[in-house]
């Protein structure tokens, strides 16, 4: 910067600045994409988060009207044990008045004689509105909602006994987890 | 950073030597000499119990955070070592905690000031829009603070509000989730969130830095909202609103001192004194004070992704303000009908947070037995008027109302004839 030089008579080819400019930028953009991508990916999920993954849960020691709520993936999953009249009252429903359309055969998963069984209903226990965890506890009748399944305390949100939204603002039916039999009586969540 | 003529002149060596090299003592010296309009009234000195809220939360915080541990084993117990252990964190854990809520109180009375006496109007809009930012990042702030105790409310309070960007059509759960660092709030949310709120403030205070940048560029509003017009119409910032300031801190300070010392937890809930239980939610998930009105909004449909729109239109219609607002007149002193349609604002925006601490069912208002106005409808019918007070009220008053006569003057106004 120091000595002067008179750069008057030299010749600027705007092409070939243009193609710099161009080219610079384009490498630059290139870079910071490239850096960006693992600076936005770490926010996601671990992989010892991921492997955290699944849990067997023994359906014979549920007795009749009982529910069962364990810790999976950080968030609690209900094992109702169904009485007769539950399903009867779940089976029963018109599903063209749901919200979610689903019978409740398609909210159970088989055991291994390729058969299903009503009695044991296994959901995801966050109310699909916000995430709280529904209340539905047997003994408590207004506990568990106005169709005797489960209520969200927090917006006032209504599931019937096959978990399914019938009130309130819960845009969907509880989620059911991928579960599969692995005896008769044991299940395992993941 | 003022546009005014400086006056500063350095007397010693030392500080003529750093004027040439780096003007930074004029800088400070021109803040203090800055001609502020002389009528400003109480309602402008929340500019500067503002600027003190901030120094107390980053000063409180930082001490706080070199106790606190963010870990979901270990947060909760941290929190109560700092309240029972730690020298004088008895003292420090309530300011922090309190201070946040004397925070939004103090920005609310300073939002509703730039919205009576017009601040937000040409040519102030950026100062304007840099204040609708800086409570942007104050909420995400106070919210990402409130998750760090790791009580009930914290959790359940991080759930649900997580719970938002999960309604997003297509991409929600994948992004909640990404945002979570998880499948459900755990340790991983925990710890990015205590980083962010560490982070947060200091984005706040290079805010506020470019919010008084325009103000003084392009002047501060006054309570009847007509420029100043000559050297009469001006004093300089200090002494005279330095000591102003100073009156209106001390007496906040009383209100602050009365909560810190003797209602440190008036202003919280009772089940955030429960650790969190991801297996359990409160009865009642209640936000903050200062979200309920934006809560009730979002209570107010029954849809969850309308909900959480309205919810962020409520503060996004905040961002164009300045131009749905037709009227020329600043002050609302001179618009006498619009003045009205104010006050009914103010109250709409208490019977909201009202609402927000409601249970949507419930009966608020009774007439005889069992029947009445639910919180539900009391909380649309005032989303309802929030909403069409900036984009009807404001739009048409402007064009179909008559003014009163305006002062010719600050100095006419303050002195009348008297010279």
């Amino acid at each position: 910067m120091s000595d002067h030089t008179d750069n008057s008579h030299e010749h600027i080819d705007e092409d070939k600045r243009d193609f710099i400019y161009i080219a610079t930028g384009a490498a630059a953009a290139v870079g910071a994409g490239a850096l960006a991508w693992p600076l936005v990916m770490q926010m996601g999920k671990a992989a010892d988060t991921l492997a955290a993954g699944s849990i067997e849960i023994d359906l014979s020691k549920i007795s009749e009207g009982q529910q069962l709520k364990m810790l999976w993936r950080g968030k609690p999953v209900f094992v109702r044990h169904r009485t007769p009249a539950e399903i009867s009252e779940a089976e029963s429903v018109d599903i063209a008045q749901l919200k979610d359309p689903q019978t409740d055969d398609e909210r159970l998963m088989p055991t291994p004689d390729g058969k299903l069984d009503p009695k044991y209903l296994v959901m995801v226990g966050v109310c699909t509105h916000f995430g709280c965890v529904p209340v539905g506890e047997q003994g408590k009748v207004d506990a568990q909602g106005e169709y005797g399944g489960w209520y969200c305390p927090c917006h006032g949100s209504h599931y019937d006994t096959s978990g399914r939204i019938r009130k309130g603002p819960a845009p969907t039916n509880l989620e059911i987890p991928a579960y599969t039999y692995i005896s008769d009586t044991v299940i395992k969540v993941g | 950073m003022s546009g005014h003529p400086s006056t500063y002149e350095p007397k010693y060596a030392p500080t003529k030597w750093l004027d040439k090299r780096l003007p930074i003592i004029r800088m400070g010296a021109d803040f203090m000499t800055y001609p502020s309009p002389r009528n400003l009234n109480y309602w402008w000195t929340f500019g500067g119990i503002l600027t003190l809220c901030l120094m107390t939360q980053i000063i409180t915080g930082i001490i706080l955070a070199m106790h606190y541990v963010p870990h979901v084993d270990l947060a909760f117990e941290s929190v109560q070592r700092i309240k029972r252990d730690v020298p004088f964190g008895w003292l420090i854990q309530p300011m922090h905690a309190v201070g946040a809520s004397m925070f939004f109180f103090a920005v609310y009375i300073h939002m509703f000031r730039g919205l009576y006496y017009g601040s937000y109007k040409a040519p102030r809009e950026m100062v304007w829009l840099f204040g609708c930012v800086i409570y942007l990042i104050m909420m995400a702030t106070g919210f990402l603070g409130y998750t760090l105790p790791w009580g009930q409310m914290s959790f359940w309070g991080a759930t649900v509000i997580t719970g938002f960007f999960g309604a997003v059509p297509v991409v929600g759960e994948s992004l909640q989730q990404w945002l979570l660092g998880g499948f459900a709030v755990d340790n991983p949310t925990l710890n990015r969130f205590f980083a962010l709120h560490y982070l947060l403030p200091f984005v706040i205070a290079a805010l506020v830095g470019l919010h008084v940048w325009a103000m003084h560029h392009a002047g501060q509003n006054n309570p009847i909202g007509i420029e100043p017009k000559s050297k009469k119409d001006t004093l300089a910032f200090h002494p005279f609103y330095t000591v102003k300031d100073a009156f209106a801190v001390g007496v906040f300070l009383l209100v602050f001192a009365f909560f810190v010392f003797y209602q440190p937890d008036a202003l919280g809930h009772a089940d955030n004194y429960i650790e969190a239980d991801p297996m359990k939610t409160p009865e009642h998930i209640v936000p903050e004070w200062y979200f309920l009105p934006f809560y009730a909004i979002l209570r107010a449909v029954p849809d969850k992704l309308m909900g959480i729109l309205l919810m962020v239109a409520a503060i996004a219609v905040l961002f164009i303000l300045p131009w749905l607002d037709t009227s020329k007149v600043r002050s609302m002193r001179f618009r006498p009908v619009t003045r009205r349609w104010f006050i009914l604002f103010v109250i709409a925006c208490f019977i909201l947070g009202w609402c927000g601490a409601g249970n949507p069912d419930d009966i608020a208002i009774p007439f005889g037995e069992d029947k009445g106005i639910t919180f539900l409808l009391l909380a649309r019918v005032a989303t309802a008027f929030y909403f069409a007070f900036f984009l009807l009220i404001l739009p048409i008053m402007g064009m179909i109302e008559k003014p009163k006569e305006r002062p010719e003057s600050i100095t006419k106004a303050v002195l009348g004839g008297a010279e």
